[in-house]
């Protein structure tokens, strides 16, 4: 017996929308609302480790603020009382922000990231911050420095990553609604093994101030929650121009949650061929083919498309990823912020505080992408990844000419044990499906959509052009209506 | 211990990597980690260059590609540079910065010697 039922459960307060009705007109004070949730962070993540920190008196001083505010005629925002769960590389003034790496342990930003500013101008209240593979890097969460999060389903299973903290919170009913980040999958790959909706905005579509950067043409916040509606109620607070981020897009984003009933009918969806084939476990692209039966159903348009370029992906992506992080991570440099080991120079400092504050996977990923970058290897590694990002781009608008939304796997295999993949290059394999809308900057969610024979989570990724978040949205609302319960989980047994 | 290997005898344009075992030396790995102020042992050493030439060779797939002619994409669409009005706005509090730094003194960060180091 390792999976020990009972750690999936609905947020004890409902819905992020239901919340936000109900402490909107009176009906229920945010204060009852935060606590509801504490009471369950503390029952169970001492088992998940979702959180890294939680911040319970600041919630319920803040909805404290709040529930006084309303009672005194202020208008309730779009998430008045919902609490929401922080990947910890989004920083909030005066609360420590780890990245759960050693090097930033303790740190507490002088300033709040621009999402954390538009969520509380919302009315969300922040219950902490969650477990994340150290600076973003990893599928698992095992690259923590403070230690795995196990995943709600099973918890001998990893929740993926490398947001697996904002999955498990979610899937746990720890918070109604998260926020990750994603570079190459790492919202979208934790929702898919947790069983809950995951969505990576066009890149530019969701401010990056205050998020800590990883790669920075790749990086976008999104958020995790237990419907679509959710998810959307949350971008709408979250997305549209900063002139804080200089790569913003310009221009207002039209509200997702006011189009997200308009159903499927007549949209052209494509099931990517290329991201379908070797790999992809047969219970995976079993359910991906079912999820494309439930869209013709709905009376979409539904046939196979090809995005050649998609399989050369992972390589373009861990050179310029690593490419990128070599260069950002370079200011952990012990004079600023975070540690310092002393050293009787400035050059030793340096290089002690980095050596014992990063943990392998960064270490590994900063050499690679300094290798990448190095005189003689630069054209062959660096170069040729980015013109292999221009393929995935032309090859995607090639697609889109055909279909309006394609489909995919989000993962290519449901949630594996600890340490089953402590191979590098089998951990970046996780990423294959999801790593092509990161190089070409559109965006794309994950959907649950029923189980694996065990009865663990399957996530269907639905992928659409830059700035296709309605569309795309759409037909996630139709897949959330037609998906299966996961087998297992219907006849209250876990793997 | 960090034995640093020069690139020699490949010139810096050359647009092909070395096959397998010749892909990544333990000597390569060595000198990357001093490049990026990082100190391996001798069994991180020798952990790191069999896992970076595993993933340098599966990089290999692009190898065969003719890539002559494509364009490199730096960025997912086309930026040129953002420009705002040159007015003050807020700025971060310094002595709340500093109150983060390891070590701060009259106003700055401070830092250990850095004179008379090796170059």
């Amino acid at each position: 017996m390792s999976g020990a039922a009972g750690y999936v459960a609905a947020p004890p307060a409902g819905s992020a929308r239901d919340i936000a009705e109900a402490v909107g007109r009176g009906d229920r004070s945010a204060r009852d609302v935060v606590d509801a949730h504490l009471v369950r962070i503390a029952e169970v993540d001492p088992e998940l480790h979702a959180f890294n920190l939680v911040a319970a008196d600041a919630a319920r001083a803040e909805a404290d603020a709040l529930d006084r505010a309303i009672a005194s005629g202020t208008a309730a925002g779009p998430l008045a009382g919902v609490p929401i769960a922080l990947k910890d590389n989004i920083c909030t003034r005066g609360v420590a922000t780890t990245c759960s790496s050693r090097i930033l342990e303790g740190w507490r930003p002088p300033y709040d990231a621009t999402v954390v500013e538009r969520l509380r101008a919302a009315g969300a209240i922040i219950v902490g911050k969650t477990n994340l593979d150290e600076f973003a890097m990893g599928s698992s969460t095992e690259n923590s420095a403070f230690g795995p999060t196990r995943n709600p389903h099973d918890v001998e299973r990893v929740p993926g990553g490398s947001s697996g903290g904002s999955a498990a919170a979610v899937a746990a009913g720890l918070a109604p609604v998260a926020l990750g980040s994603d570079t190459g999958g790492s919202i979208r790959q934790p929702a898919a093994l947790c069983g809950v909706v995951g969505v990576k905005p066009t890149y530019g579509r969701v401010s990056r101030y205050g998020l800590v950067a990883f790669a920075s043409s790749l990086d976008q916040i999104g958020p995790f929650a237990t419907t679509v509606a959710d998810a959307a109620v949350v971008l709408d607070a979250i997305a549209g121009h900063d002139p804080l981020d200089s790569t913003s897009i310009p221009e207002p984003a039209p509200s997702l949650s006011a189009v997200l009933d308009e159903g499927v009918a007549g949209l052209r969806v494509g099931v990517v061929a290329e991201l379908m084939g070797e790999g992809v476990v047969p219970d995976v692209a079993d359910r991906v083919r079912a999820a494309a039966d439930a869209l013709a159903a709905a009376g979409a348009e539904v046939g196979e498309a090809s995005v050649p370029a998609a399989v050369f992906g992972l390589t373009a992506y861990y050179l310029i990823a690593p490419a990128e992080a070599s260069s950002n991570l370079a200011r952990y440099d012990g004079v600023r912020y975070g540690l310092r080991v002393d050293a009787a120079t400035t050059g030793e400092m340096m290089t002690a505080t980095r050596t014992a504050g990063f943990g392998a996977e960064v270490k590994r990923r900063i050499m690679l992408g300094t290798y990448a970058l190095s005189a003689g290897y630069y054209d062959a590694y660096y170069g040729k990844a980015l013109k292999v990002r221009t393929l995935i781009i032309r090859d995607f608008a090639a697609a889109y000419e055909h279909y309006d939304l394609l489909l995919s796997p989000t993962s290519p295999n449901t949630a594996f044990t600890f340490g089953a993949k402590s191979d590098p290059m089998s951990m970046y394999m996780n990423d294959v499906c999801t790593i092509p809308s990161n190089l070409s900057g559109d965006p794309a969610v994950s959907v649950p959509f029923g189980g694996d024979e065990a009865g663990l989570p399957v996530g269907v990724q639905v992928l659409a052009p830059a700035l296709g978040e309605a569309t795309m949205l759409r037909a996630a609302a139709v897949l959330e209506a037609a998906a299966p319960t996961p087998k297992a989980s219907a006849e209250g047994v876990r793997a | 211990m960090l034995t640093a290997r020069l690139y020699d005898g490949r010139m810096p344009s050359d647009p092909t990597p070395p096959a397998g075992a010749e892909r990544l030396s333990r000597g390569d790995v060595a000198h990357v980690a001093r490049l990026a102020l990082l100190e391996l042992s001798e069994a991180e050493l020798d952990e790191f260059t069999g896992q970076l030439a595993a993933v340098l060779d599966h990089a290999a797939d692009v190898e065969a590609l003719d890539l002559a002619g494509v364009p490199p994409t730096a960025h997912p669409y086309p930026l040129a540079n953002v420009w705002r009005d040159d007015v003050v706005g807020p700025v971060l509090d310094r002595d709340e910065v500093l109150a983060e730094a390891p070590q701060a003194e009259a106003g700055r960060f401070r830092v250990p010697a850095i004179l008379g180091e090796e170059p």
